[in-house]
């Protein structure tokens, strides 16, 4: 990319060869250059797990096997699973916006460990490899959850490498996690207290305990999978002496602290762009920043609401039903607080805002549908159908790929320097929501139907259902695509950012866009609570209004 | 393809509870999900830049109005909560006097076996207004047995029984699904479950039909065949075939308890602990004597893991119980 802005940006470098350039990204170790190799990276990721989608929702436009059968359908969507949630939203705020912003929202010079960073780029880098070696060399059937014993004895294919690829990925994660806390603990600008901390910084604060404490456990039941399929060692097959519903709570004791890895960032990005396009301050900031807090640490204790119908004790049934409507009480708890935070704002239509606003809509569906979802009796009938595929595809696709795009919007002129094309953003944001809805809606009545997942063949009485969320599909992917190409192209023809675009307050705004590579010219010093809008900022910016300008 | 439904069936009696349940929280989520957008939408319009509005004194925090809206969605939540809960134990809860179906699960094919001996693959006959129960487990890897008509739905676990019980309410056919991917062709593991009056029941039950066994050899089925009898009584071959009967016998020489009227009934081991004999109990005894060994007796008893197959295991457990249920037995002839 071609650095134009005036001051001296992280872009700039002084290599005269192409060595030395590729040195310079490679072993980088400044934040936000390792942030754009996760988010080239991630991206990658994304199209391909999505390409997996398309021909997903390509097959089950109609009730038989037509475009493809049984065994490339199942690899499918295990790839679509394993390279959506592991490559691509468990590291997607945290390690590309997180990994940029935190140290410029802290008013430091980089994260705490800057060589660990980029270790954690080249761990998550391999662990990717690993998981694309395992596609091409035939792919695994497993699905995302590798449940056994299916996956630890029967299944016939790539799962060692595969596994391997997730363990490797899962110390990237756990890296990052570590770097975040020490980074947020020690190295605050002066004045920056903790109820000074944007709420993005609270929410990755949030993010990297679950990653730190329960990746590791990722870790060990892929592992155990491992060693029962190397070596025979029965843990959880049933028929060495193994118990397989031991494998269920090892890999829920990770992945359902792994929706809030994906979620919580999601929402943190959500309070930064609701404060700054209505003008005000979060309302009820300690109870979002504390919120994030609850959710992590009670999100520990509802992996059991997996196992409803798995032959788990009723009595852990009503203990786990419990605790997971306790986790849904702190995100309806933000919820409210952004919808407060509008009243008596002087709102905006700009491209973030409508992502934030779109988020806001499909979290709330996904957030309730949860509730139905924690009600044991209720989930007898919709565990494993296409009810539970619509639940969180809502939470992960609405909720945190919007959010991912919101704030990719909203950090674009600080990460490139460059502004995007407004009309093409607001277009894209609403195609999203739209494909968005008309894919995931219908298979909450799918589901109810009693579609099972992970079904390509189905009776002929679900096709309208289908060909509905396969329509919508074309649409969200068509959304998707738009973003890519003018971000790309504002990289070049894009108009030059000024520092502070949105008029935005938080101390990422007040250094270059692009920043320089320490990020600050001198350590600034915090005074004031994050989002300081004066008090008559709403009506100032509503007077500034001309009838013509953007609205 | 055209007319399709939006909304499944009911045929079995927890499906309207069910059913209602779900409307309940709709209605719940309606007040959220249709209210809050419109409050959003109703904001982000009256307060948008271009919009005279009255801005002042903005308030940024109030405790009044956070505890309401947490403590409302708490307490709607947990009215949610016990009543889910409450109607989970009774799904959970065995009724009194079911007839019992064995079902065994393999890739990719159900097998059912009646307590008469009838058989049936990816089918499941049952007769209306019954309280009827599942005994199930799987050959390999995990399934779930799921009837989306009666709303219910059990993994079907290897190495271990799962119970599941419904009563159908609707003479009629219904979907069977395999809910828990479990490989290739997950999803050509379906088949129908067919609700008949009583009487047909019976008459469905002594037809003679082929069946594919779990080992997957093809035999004739229904109790006029050679195909053995009821499981009770292929169970008592089998008893008599792999020599249990050398020490469980009423006689002096006997070695091991009296399978007599221990079904149902509580057992002391030699650990101290006290358990009710069931079906998961046997199933260990026989597999896995070591595990749990009843008082006043040694540990002498071979390990059958590995010898017998999932169905012989069932028919000696059925046979163990008809030695226990005599009003069962009679009722299975
Ligand atoms: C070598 C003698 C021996 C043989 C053969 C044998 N058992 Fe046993 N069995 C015992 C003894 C001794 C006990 C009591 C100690 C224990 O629990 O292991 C017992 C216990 C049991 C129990 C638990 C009874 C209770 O009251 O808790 C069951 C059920 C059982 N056996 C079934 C079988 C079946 C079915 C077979 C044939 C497949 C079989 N046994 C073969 C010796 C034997
Ligand atoms: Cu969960
Ligand atoms: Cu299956």
């Amino acid at each position: 990319m071609s650095t134009t802005s005036p001051v001296a940006s992280f872009y700039n470098d002084h290599s005269r060869t192409m060595i030395d350039w590729l040195k310079s990204w490679f072993l980088t170790i400044d934040h936000k250059r390792i942030a754009i190799l996760y988010l080239i990276t991630i991206n990658i990721f994304f199209l391909l797990g999505g390409a997996a989608a398309t021909v997903l929702r390509a097959e089950l436009v109609t009730p038989q096997a037509d475009l493809v059968q049984s065994d490339t359908y199942n690899k499918l969507f295990t790839l679509h699973g394993v390279i959506m949630i592991f490559f691509f939203l468990v590291p997607s705020i945290p390690a590309v916006l997180g990994n940029f912003l935190l140290p410029l929202m802290l008013g430091a010079k980089d994260l705490a460990f800057p060589r660990l960073n980029l270790l954690s780029w080249y761990v998550f880098f391999i662990g990717g490899l690993f998981a694309l070696a395992a596609t091409s060399l035939g792919g695994v059937d497993t699905g995302w959850t590798f449940y056994t014993p299916y996956s630890s004895t029967y299944a016939n294919s790539n799962v060692i490498l595969t596994a391997t690829g997730i363990f490797i990925m899962g110390f990237s994660s756990i890296l990052t996690g570590i770097n975040f806390i020490v980074t947020i603990h020690k190295m605050r600008a002066p004045g920056l207290t903790w109820f000074r901390l944007p709420l993005f910084v609270w929410a990755n604060y949030a993010t990297s305990i679950i990653q730190v404490l329960a990746t590791p456990v990722l870790g060990v039941s892929i592992a155990l999978v491992a060693v029962e399929r190397l070596l025979g060692v029965g843990i959880f097959d049933p028929a060495l002496g193994g118990d397989p519903l031991l494998f269920q709570h090892l890999f829920w004791f990770y992945s359902h602290p792994a929706v809030y890895i994906m979620i919580l960032p999601a929402m943190g990005v959500i309070s930064e762009l609701i404060s700054c396009y209505s003008r005000k301050r979060v309302f009820g900031y300690e109870f979002i920043a504390l919120s994030s807090i609850a959710i992590a640490v009670i999100g520990f204790f509802v992996w059991g609401h997996h196992m409803f119908v798995s032959s788990q004790s009723v009595y852990s049934g009503l203990v786990f039903s419990f605790l997971s409507y306790l986790v849904a009480i702190p995100s309806a708890i933000k919820v409210f607080n952004w919808t407060a935070t509008l009243y008596k704002g002087s709102i905006s239509y700009s491209t973030p805002m409508l992502y934030a606003m779109g988020f806001m809509g499909v979290f709330v569906i996904g957030g309730l549908t949860g509730l139905f979802l924690a009600a044991s009796a209720l989930d007898v009938h919709v565990h494993d159908t296409y009810f539970v595929v619509a639940h969180f595809h809502y939470i992960m696709v609405g909720g945190a790929i919007m959010a991912y795009l919101g704030g990719l919007h909203y950090w674009w002129p600080k990460i490139t320097g460059r502004l995007y094309s407004e009309i093409w953003g607001r277009l894209s944001a609403l195609i999203i929501f739209v494909g968005f809805n008309l894919t995931f809606f219908p298979q909450f009545f799918l589901g109810y139907l009693g579609m099972p997942r992970r079904y390509h063949v189905y009776p002929e009485e679900f096709q309208v259902l289908h060909v509905l969320s396969s329509a919508g599909s074309t649409i969200l992917g068509i959304g998707y695509m738009i973003p890519i190409i003018y971000l790309l192209v504002s990289l070049r023809y894009g108009e030059i950012a000024k520092s502070n675009p949105w008029r935005a307050k938080g101390l990422e705004w007040q250094t270059t866009s692009p920043p320089p590579t320490e990020n600050f010219e001198h350590t600034p010093i915090v005074t004031e609570e994050a989002y300081a809008y004066p008090p008559e900022e709403p009506e100032r910016d509503a007077a500034s209004y001309r009838p013509g300008s953007p609205l | 393809m055209w007319g399709f439904p939006l909304f499944p069936e009911q045929a079995s009696t927890v499906a309207g509870q069910i059913d209602l349940l779900y409307f309940a929280l709709v209605g719940l989520s309606l007040i959220f999900a249709g209210i809050l957008p419109f409050v959003v939408l109703y904001l982000i319009v009256r307060y948008h830049r271009s919009m005279k509005a009255d801005r002042s004194n903005p308030i940024n925090s109030s405790l009044k109005l956070e505890l309401t809206w947490s403590i409302i969605p708490f307490i709607l939540s947990m009215g949610v909560f016990f009543w889910s809960t409450f109607l989970f134990f009774q799904i959970n809860a065995d009724p009194d006097d079911p007839l019992e179906i064995y079902v065994i699960g393999k890739q990719w094919m159900w097998h059912l076996q009646h307590p008469n001996g009838k058989r049936e693959n990816n089918e499941l006959h049952v007769p209306v207004g019954q309280p009827i129960k599942l005994i199930m487990t799987s050959q390999d890897v995990i399934h779930s047995f799921y009837i989306p008509a009666f709303r219910l739905k059990k993994d079907v676990v290897p190495g271990r029984y799962t119970t599941m019980w419904f009563e159908p309410t609707k003479t009629g056919e219904y979907h069977l699904f395999c809910a828990e991917y479990c490989g290739t062709e997950h999803s050509a593991m379906i088949g129908r479950v067919v609700v008949l009056p009583l009487p047909d029941y019976q008459r469905w039950l002594t037809t003679e039909e082929p069946a594919i066994l779990p080992d997957g050899s093809t035999i004739s089925t229904g109790v006029s065949s050679d195909s053995g009898g009821s499981m009770a009584e292929i169970g008592a071959q089998v008893f008599q075939q792999q020599g249990c009967v050398s020490c469980h016998r009423t006689d002096s020489a006997a070695r091991a308890p009296v399978l007599n009227n221990i079904f149902g009934k509580p057992t002391s081991l030699a650990s101290g602990e006290t358990l009710t004999v069931d079906e998961e109990y046997l199933r260990e005894s026989i597999l896995r004597p070591q595990a749990k060994i009843t008082v006043g007796y040694g540990p002498i008893m071979p390990t059958f893991e590995g010898q017998l197959t999932e169905d012989q295991v069932l028919q000696l457990i059925a046979y163990i119980k008809s030695l226990s249920d005599v009003d069962a037995n009679e009722e299975n002839q």
